[in-house]
């Protein structure tokens, strides 16, 4: 699948597209096939999100995979500091990434 | 240390209205992302892996102890609590929000602080020596000429849209701690047989994806015509730099191409043009900013005995100190290491403290090195016991520079869009792994990059480490050789690349079979610099 | 061609194209010449005296060897309209006019206020340059400017 992530403007915070706005959560992405161009140039254009490409992902039993480490990182937060990702509580959360 | 006059603060004041403007411009649509990068970036506002990062300038690594607090405070009001000291010897925060940038940089425009050029394609921060001012073996502080450069590379209107970014370092001893030669412009300040000041000019270093040594161009530039000297430099690179290939736009590929002597050839012609031209600022100018620079009021006639009865202290004060010209003084270098760490963060808490502490022992003052790491350049060897204390109660104590564990790196693929691998939790291994077996090895220069761009100098590293993406996987390679000081060398690599465990054992393995090869008072490099890479990569990979 | 949107001369504009610097060489009745980012502008320097407009063309803000050319024109003497064109953006206007222009005509209209703003916005400068202004290190010396 094809999922579209950027950073919000404002904050910068990592996000992700859920179909509708933009998402903190990468399991809230969806696949957007072959449409990707089209919405990042609106939602670029409306200043909702700031660099936003697409990548491949795919779907498994824990919810949505970027398929390239970055995205995983960037999904997680830095596998060196765990108190800061999403999952702060989650021990095993840097695992995923790699 | 440098203090602003009411021209410096109208500068940096003016820039922040700027910056917020452009900001409103960009949030109201008005300027295009395309249009507002190379401006944000200007301003050290970068859109990393998480959130934007802000890298804030440290001309040439010097500080206060109220513009360290300030960071500080910086760290918990505007980021997660932190920041990270970089190569470049300035700080950079994370987690910074786009619309709150503008308060941030009033914040530090409040301490004679900015984020000015701090990136893109202009002339950036410049960099020095971190024990100007306190080393036994100068010629000169070189950190007004740093500080004349500083001020004539802010806004430069021909040179702000230059093919490539520009880093000028300047040094004036013949240990070069800056790393001088594998800069843009290298600039080591010099006295000539009349015992006349000037300035010898290395052109066309770096690292990056094609390491290159600054041949000299000039050995002796009169210091009344250097900011003249270093224009015509730019001038040239600003026509002529490729802009075809933003690989090769760095000023080292054009000096290449030309050839040192056509390069120098056409500097020296544009040179006697501008001469013409009264852009020089005065000898008075140049006086009025040393006069900042002056030494502090050094108490004379004191020893330099301290008691070593406390190991840990003893040990501490053998790695982490240096000679100073002052009888009784020392040079400290606060480790920003610690076993396991993240090399050149510091909490919130901890710059504070180590602000705090340039307060106390100090005379006001600290130095940001390229090593991330920081010195305290004036303590009194009597009070380096009452100081330890405090470091080992702050978790700054660890007695490793210029050992193994004293480790180079990048933010990595942890904080850095274009890392291809990470190179934090590498750092944190091998210095885990070599941990014990870190002062019998002696001095090691250990260096990270997690892409080619070489932000970690690997090329530069006794043992250098280049993170590559093979396949989607994170890969190393290992490098041995690299040298940044006067008898520059770059790192060769080793074969090849390893997986995260995999470089941690071809590290120790390197290590095991110097320690096995070494003659008396060999360091790493010296031996690896009489045995060749044959047998290390024997060892290696057996 | 685009509308020159702001000048800070009062002679009257030229109104003919420029033609490109290989061309000028030649073309001894002209008296406009268009500079592109790979020309050199001194080929300029011996036909000055004949020459009342440069344009100088940005086909993209972040390459900044017009700068160059606009200062070197200035150094030599030139008196005449040092005008940008192309991608000439607001938050590159005052860089140029400290390069010697004193004509802008962006291929975008600007917003006139955030192009005054921009104008005005560094009441100091560091280095001299050929716009006459005094740097700081003048001031605090008491040195008059150059040019």
């Amino acid at each position: 699948m094809k999922i579209l992530t950027g950073n919000d403007l404002k904050s910068g915070a990592v996000t992700w597209w859920d179909g509708t706005e933009w998402s903190l959560h990468v399991e809230d992405a969806v696949d957007v096939g072959e449409h990707a161009d089209p919405v990042i140039a609106r939602e670029q254009a409306a200043r909702r999100v700031t660099g936003a490409y697409a990548i491949d992902a795919a779907r498994d039993a824990q919810g949505i995979r970027p398929a390239h480490i970055k995205e995983r990182i960037r999904a997680l937060g830095p596998t060196v500091r765990p108190d800061l990702t999403l999952k702060p509580a989650d021990p095993e959360a840097g695992n995923w990434v790699i | 240390m440098y203090k602003y006059d009411q021209y410096d603060q109208a500068m940096v004041d003016a820039r922040v209205e700027e910056f917020r403007d452009q900001v409103r411009r960009r949030l109201d649509g008005s300027l295009a992302e395309e249009a507002f990068r190379p401006l944000r970036l200007m301003n050290g506002l970068y859109l990393q892996l998480h959130a934007y990062m802000l890298r804030v300038a440290v001309p040439y690594g010097t500080l206060n102890s109220v513009q360290m607090r300030a960071l500080g405070d910086i760290a918990d009001k505007y980021d997660r609590g932190y920041g990270h000291f970089t190569t470049r010897q300035n700080i950079q925060y994370n987690w910074i929000k786009l619309e709150e940038a503008p308060d941030l940089l009033a914040d530090l425009a409040k301490v004679e602080m900015h984020a000015i050029q701090t990136s893109g394609n202009c002339i950036r921060n410049t960099t020095s020596d971190q024990f100007a001012g306190a080393a036994a073996d100068e010629v000169i502080d070189p950190r007004p000429y740093a500080e004349l450069i500083r001020q004539w590379s802010t806004f430069h209107p021909e040179f702000s849209f230059l093919p490539r970014k520009f880093k000028m370092a300047v040094i004036a001893s013949s240990t070069d701690r800056a790393a001088m030669r594998l800069h843009d412009i290298g600039i080591e300040i010099v006295r000539n047989a009349a015992g006349e000041i000037g300035a010898a000019f290395y052109v066309g270093g770096g690292m990056g994806r094609t390491p290159m040594i600054a041949p000299c161009i000039n050995a002796f530039v009169p210091i009344d015509q250097m900011i003249t000297y270093s224009e015509a430099c730019l001038r040239v690179y600003n026509r002529y730099g490729r802009r075809d290939n933003k690989y090769k736009a760095r000023i080292k590929i054009l000096v290449h191409e030309l050839g040192k002597d056509e390069y120098t050839r056409q500097v020296e012609e544009e040179f006697a043009h501008l001469l013409t031209q009264g852009i020089e600022p005065p000898l008075a100018e140049l006086e009025r900013i040393q006069a900042h620079f002056a030494d502090p009021a050094f108490e004379t006639g004191l020893s330099d005995a301290i008691d070593r009865t406390d190991p840990d202290f003893a040990l501490w004060v053998d790695r982490n100190t240096h000679p100073h010209k002052q009888p009784g003084y020392a040079i400290v270098s606060i480790s920003l290491k610690p076993v396991g760490g993240i090399p050149g963060d510091a909490s919130a808490d901890q710059i504070r403290v180590m602000g705090d502490l340039a307060l106390r022992y100090s005379f006001d003052e600290l130095r940001v090195t390229h090593t991330q790491n920081i010195v305290l350049p004036h303590v009194k060897q009597a009070d380096l016991y009452a100081l330890w204390q405090v470091l080992q109660a702050n978790d700054l104590a660890a007695a490793n520079i210029d050992r193994i564990g004293d480790i180079i790196a990048c933010p990595g693929l942890d904080y850095c869009t274009l890392a291809n691998a990470r190179s934090i939790p590498v750092a944190q291994k091998i210095s885990e792994r070599m941990a014990a077996k870190e002062q019998e090895i002696g001095e090691l220069k250990l260096k990270i990059s997690g892409c080619i761009n070489a932000c970690g100098h690997h090329h530069a590293g006794h043992i250098g480490i280049l993170g590559v993406d093979r396949k989607g996987v994170e890969n190393y390679q290992l490098l041995l050789g690299g040298c940044e000081g006067a008898d520059t060398s770059l790192g060769q690599i080793t074969g090849p690349g390893f997986d995260e465990d995999g470089i941690v054992g071809a590290v120790e393995r390197a290590t095991d079979f110097y320690l096995a090869q070494r003659a008396d008072g060999e360091r790493f490099l010296d031996t690896y610099r009489r045995i060749g890479m044959a047998p290390f990569k024997e060892a290696i990979y057996g | 061609m685009a509308e020159v949107q702001f000048r800070f001369r009062d002679d009257e504009p030229v109104a003919d194209p420029g033609v490109t610097v290989d061309a000028f060489g030649e073309q001894t009745n002209a008296a406009a010449v268009r500079i592109e980012p790979g020309d050199d502008a001194r080929d300029l320097l011996p036909h000055l005296d004949r020459i009342r407009l440069v344009e100088v063309n940005f086909p993209v803000f972040g390459d900044g060897r017009g700068y160059s050319a606009a200062r070197i024109l200035r150094e030599a003497g030139y008196a005449g309209e040092l005008r940008a064109v192309g991608e000439v953006l607001i938050d590159q206007l005052a860089y140029m006019r400290r390069c010697g222009f004193d004509a802008f005509a962006p291929e975008a209209a600007l917003d006139p206020a955030d192009a005054d703003a921009a104008f005005g916005r560094y009441g100091e400068v560091y280095q001299p340059t050929v716009d006459g202004r005094a740097p700081i290190w003048a001031k605090r010396h008491g040195i008059a400017a150059n040019g």
